[in-house]
């Protein structure tokens, strides 16, 4: 039963994350339109998007070569993998044991690798400008979440997600106020990873403020499909991942059967509204800043981490 | 198993004695190298043999060395491990340069004696067990690159580059000499037996830790001590760079390692970590940074190293200060960590020199910019290439994000030394760590989207044609071995067995489980293999699912480029300032970090309006080991000199009566150690 739970909830996660990730994107883009005071398009039309693009031909420049028609598959594959490691109703699934912080970060970074790849693959203006913005980002934000999990390692120590959220499941650590900074740092690294406000807009049309359509304007068809999807695969991803560590409540254990998954499903499905619902409501209330801000933003990430792991060296120091 | 490596030490000498007068035959290079070849793959064969067995080998006195001290050949699980890397470095080196004459690059006939020598100079550095052997080994591999990065020596930069790398060896050889001496005590005694037995107390074990890391570090090319680096390693003929960047920084890592690690003794304070996890981190941050902002492949590749360097080091003082706190199991994680980065780094880089070279004889230049798009006329080379630069960017599941990982786990435990002033430090190297590994990722996606992807950015480079046969199978070796390194570090690191427990002493075990790496009893771990395989199940089923909904090929058409115009006919490959370059791609990091760090700086001459002249753009920075360490010692020499030349003009009695005032004062230096 055991073994059987934790493959089955595996698959139906890895499903719900599939099915979950446009819908969230619709749910943000409509909340932050209906926040602006705009009716909004329906919060389904990522999917018809997707539908309609996914049965489209790309068109590729002439000089394009096999990286542009290898990236969207191994971004997407990435991200989908990364998506599976990541618990959202359930925890202790098949996965788990390989559902490693730092080796998250990795395939995260192999998926931003593959898209700027893609994106300097013709030699044209924008996709080298996005492709050398969005590893810039990639240089503050990836010491910040190191950081981050430097304070969840010392509290539960590991790296693994699965066991950091069971220890904080647990509530024998209590609210700690690192916990309450790292959380800050780790939601300022979400925000600089997909390219939300005030890091990039992701519905810009001004090519020139472009950091992650930048390197999508050669792409179309089928191609684009998978990397919007794969957008919004990250997208969820990190919300799910923020819920899952920071709180880890209401997950099932894998081998307890539908009725608790329902529940655990539940549970998800309300962080993750409210997840959304801070998104659009932040999105709405602040301003794009300008690029060369951008690691001011992380760097005070960064220092917020570096100060909780110092809180916690001094209190465990005293204890 | 000695015998082996004897015979393969013979034949390098031999070759060298033999390329002499042989070196302007016309094939003398593709025998020498075949020959260098097979002698490297000696080296893995007794490398592995001994990493195998696990016992140390010891050979007879050799009938060669100081009267007092007989030396010895051996080889323990340390010395065998960077020699499987060095043999497989030298594999690859030698096999590129086979191509020698085919290329259209043919080898000045001074590049060949010292080849072989390098390499046997290198193999003798690792198979000393007394200090007399090691410091010839280390001189004679210092001395024959010197004499390789000097080999086209025509080019006025290639000089400069020559003299100020024999400044730094010479300065490398200036600090391990006494360095080992104080080591071997009033007594003499050169064996490393002996010298484990007897570890240096007080100021002496602090005067071995500068000097090894001054002298080590200025080998291997840690800050400050890195200037040379970038300059030396373009200078060389690329197969020479591939070696001095794969293996021969790694050697002086290994005598570091030696050095302070192992014939120091286990008791050594924590402390001692500490100058090495600082060093270690500012070289990672440097050589990352300037890996961003180079446009000379060669270069970048170079500063890359730097980084990689430093990496290593920060996993052999965390290994130290580990091992100074009594946490053995840390102390293995973090020696695990840096063993496996060095044989990782050694391998990709080694590729990856290799790859510039023949970017360098395909398209006729290493500058970034003027190559581009030779993924359509080099398609084995950019697969080498792009493996090795995944690798490099540390990228799951390839080698280097395995080793990476290790490290991190290493940093990430560092809090478990009780003192806040490490933990504080050790987070600070993890956030460091984490930045360089970025920034190198930055640098290795700018290296290949400006080499390999794109448009071509000049004539020749348009004409590029695919390497030769032997310069793919030299690019093919090193790739090939990335993705087996990558796929099962847990394998490679339980053959590091030995060498560990000759760094931190009986392990309790290896931070590995079969093909999975583990940072520790009941945490995490990392099964590449795993992971590649549902990456690649994930990657074939989203392909069949989506090419079942949309089954048509992809169509061809003109870039779209946001409806840019169409470029002009007398510009067959588009219009160049429409297409990003080295400066350009490089500006985000020199503005977000080279400003601080580095004082980049930009200058935009733009003419008037109505001006006809065009206008001009220039990037540079500034390493601050210029102005801070080369310039003072530049202008110390020069007093130095001027003071002697004071001598000069002495009169005929003055000139006399120094020369025997110093007489006499040796004399009675000689008096007093006698009376002593």
């Amino acid at each position: 039963m055991q073994v059987f739970g934790a493959i089955l909830t595996q698959l139906l996660h890895l499903l719900l994350m599939l099915a979950a990730a446009p819908l969230l994107l619709g749910v943000t883009r409509w909340l932050k339109a209906r926040l602006m005071g705009r009716r909004g398009a329906s919060p389904l039309q990522p999917l018809r998007d997707l539908d309609k693009l996914l049965r489209k031909r790309p068109v590729l420049a002439e000089n394009a070569s096999i990286v542009s028609e290898a990236a969207p598959y191994v971004a997407f594959a990435a991200c989908l993998l990364a998506a599976a490691l990541v618990p959202s109703f359930s925890h202790g699934m098949a996965f788990a044991p390989f559902a490693d912080l730092i080796l998250l970060a990795g395939l995260l970074a192999l998926a931003r690798m593959a898209l700027a790849l893609a994106g300097m693959d013709v030699g044209t203006a924008f996709g080298g400008l996005g492709a050398a913005r969005e590893m810039s980002f990639a240089a503050f934000a990836e010491p910040a979440l190191l950081l981050s999990v430097l304070n969840f390692t010392i509290l539960a120590g590991n790296t693994n997600l699965d066991l950091i959220a069971a220890t904080f499941r647990d509530g024998a650590l209590g609210l700690r106020v690192s916990l309450g900074l790292a959380a800050m740092a780790m939601l300022a690294v979400a925000i600089a990873e997909n390219g939300r406000i005030p890091v990039d807009n992701p519905s810009t049309h001004l090519e020139l403020t472009m950091v992650h359509e930048a390197m999508l304007l050669e792409s179309s068809g089928r191609h684009l499909a998978l990397w919007d999807y794969g957008a919004a695969l990250r997208l969820t991803l990190w919300l799910s991942l923020i819920a899952a560590i920071f709180v880890p409540f209401g997950a099932a254990p894998a081998g307890s059967g539908p009725l608790a998954w329902a529940i655990g499903l539940l549970a998800w499905l309300l962080k993750m509204g409210v997840l959304c619902l801070a998104l659009a409501w932040f999105e709405s209330a602040i301003a794009k800043m300008r690029v060369f801000r951008v690691p001011e933003f992380l760097g005070a990430a960064l220092l917020l981490a570096l100060l909780g792991a110092a809180l916690l060296f001094v209190s465990t120091g005293l204890a | 198993m000695l015998t082996l490596f004897a015979l393969c030490l013979w034949v390098l000498v031999l070759l060298a004695a033999v390329a002499v007068p042989l070196g302007r035959h016309a094939r003398a290079g593709l025998v020498l190298h075949a020959g260098c070849l097979i002698a490297s793959l000696g080296f893995v064969a007794v490398a592995l043999g001994v990493l195998l067995t696990g016992e140390p080998v010891e050979s007879q006195p050799l009938p060669f060395g100081p009267p007092w001290a007989p030396t010895r050949l051996g080889l323990d699980g340390l010395s065998a491990w960077f020699l499987l890397l060095l043999g497989i470095a030298g594999s690859a080196a030698s096999l590129f340069a086979m191509d020698d004459g085919a290329s259209g690059h043919p080898l000045p006939p001074r590049a060949l004696p010292p080849f072989p020598l390098f390499l046997a100079g290198m193999a003798l550095t690792l198979a000393a067990t007394d200090a007399f052997l090691l410091l010839f080994g280390f001189e004679l591999m210092s001395l024959a690159s010197w004499a390789l990065v000097a080999a086209e020596h025509e080019r006025p930069e290639n000089r400069a580059a020559a003299r100020l790398y024999l400044g730094f060896a010479v300065l490398a050889g200036a600090c391990l000499v006494p360095a080992f001496g104080l080591l071997a005590g009033s007594a003499g005694a050169l064996d490393f037996a002996a010298m484990r037995a007897a570890p240096p107390e007080g100021w002496r074990a602090a005067a071995v830790l500068l000097l090894g890391l001054l002298g080590a570090g200025a080998k291997a090319g840690l800050v400050p001590l890195h200037a040379w680096l970038p300059l030396a390693h373009p200078a060389a003929p690329s197969h020479v760079s591939a070696l001095m960047s794969g293996a021969m920084t790694k050697i002086a890592l290994y005598v570091l390692a030696r050095l302070l690690l192992d014939l120091c003794g286990p008791a050594q304070p924590s402390w001692w970590g500490v100058p090495l996890l600082v060093l270690g981190a500012a070289s990672a941050l440097l050589g990352a940074l300037r890996a961003n902002l180079e446009d000379d492949a060669k270069t970048l590749l170079a500063c890359s190293t730097i980084e990689n360097v430093g990496l290593i080091t920060i996993g052999l003082g965390l290994a130290l200060a580990f091992r100074g706190a009594d946490l053995g199991p840390l102390a293995a994680l973090a020696a695990g960590a840096a063993l496996l980065h060095a044989l990782n780094h050694g391998v990709f880089k080694t590729g990856l020199f290799l790859m510039a070279g023949a970017v360098l004889h395909g398209a006729g230049s290493r500058r970034l910019d003027r190559l581009g798009g030779l993924i359509h006329a080099m398609p084995v080379t950019a697969l080498a290439a792009l493996i090795g630069v995944a690798a490099a960017a540390s990228l799951p599941p390839l080698s280097g994000f395995a080793s990476e990982w290790l490290l991190l786990q290493a940093l990430l435990a560092g809090w478990r030394v009780s003192d806040i002033g490490f933990q504080v430090l050790a987070a600070a190297g993890a956030a460091v760590a984490a930045m360089a590994a970025a920034l190198a990722a930055a640098a290795m996606l700018r290296f290949f989207g400006l080499v390999f992807l794109g448009r071509p950015r000049s004539p020749r480079g348009a004409g590029a044609r695919e390497a030769p046969i032997f310069e793919r199978a030299a690019l093919l070796l090193p790739a090939g071995l990335t993705v087996l390194l990558g796929l099962f570090p847990g394998f490679v690191l339980g053959l590091a067995a030995p060498a560990l427990q000759g760094l931190v002493g009986p392990v309790i075990r290896v931070p590995a489980r079969g093909t999975w790496l583990a940072a520790g009893e009941g945490a995490t771990g990392y099964a590449p293999l795993v992971i590649a395989l549902l990456l690649a199940l994930l990657l074939g089923i989203t392909w069949m699912l989506v090419r079942r909904r949309s089954p048509a090929a992809t169509a061809r058409g003109p870039v779209w480029n946001c409806g840019f115009v169409e470029p002009p006919p007398h510009l067959p490959f588009g219009d160049p300032l429409t297409q990003p370059g080295a400066a350009g791609i490089a500006q985000p990091l020199r503005r977000m970090l080279g400003e601080s760090l580095l004082r980049a700086g930009e200058t935009v001459d733009m003419p008037a309006p109505g001006e006809t002249r065009p206008g001009h753009y220039a990037a540079g920075f500034t390493d601050p080991s210029g102005p801070l360490l080369l310039a003072p010692v530049a202008r110390l020499r020069d007093r130095i000199a001027a003071e002697a030349d004071r001598l000069r003009h002495l009169t005929i009695r003055r000139c006399l009566s120094l020369s025997f005032a110093t007489l006499v004062g040796l004399l009675a230096l000689l008096a007093w150690l006698e009376a002593r």
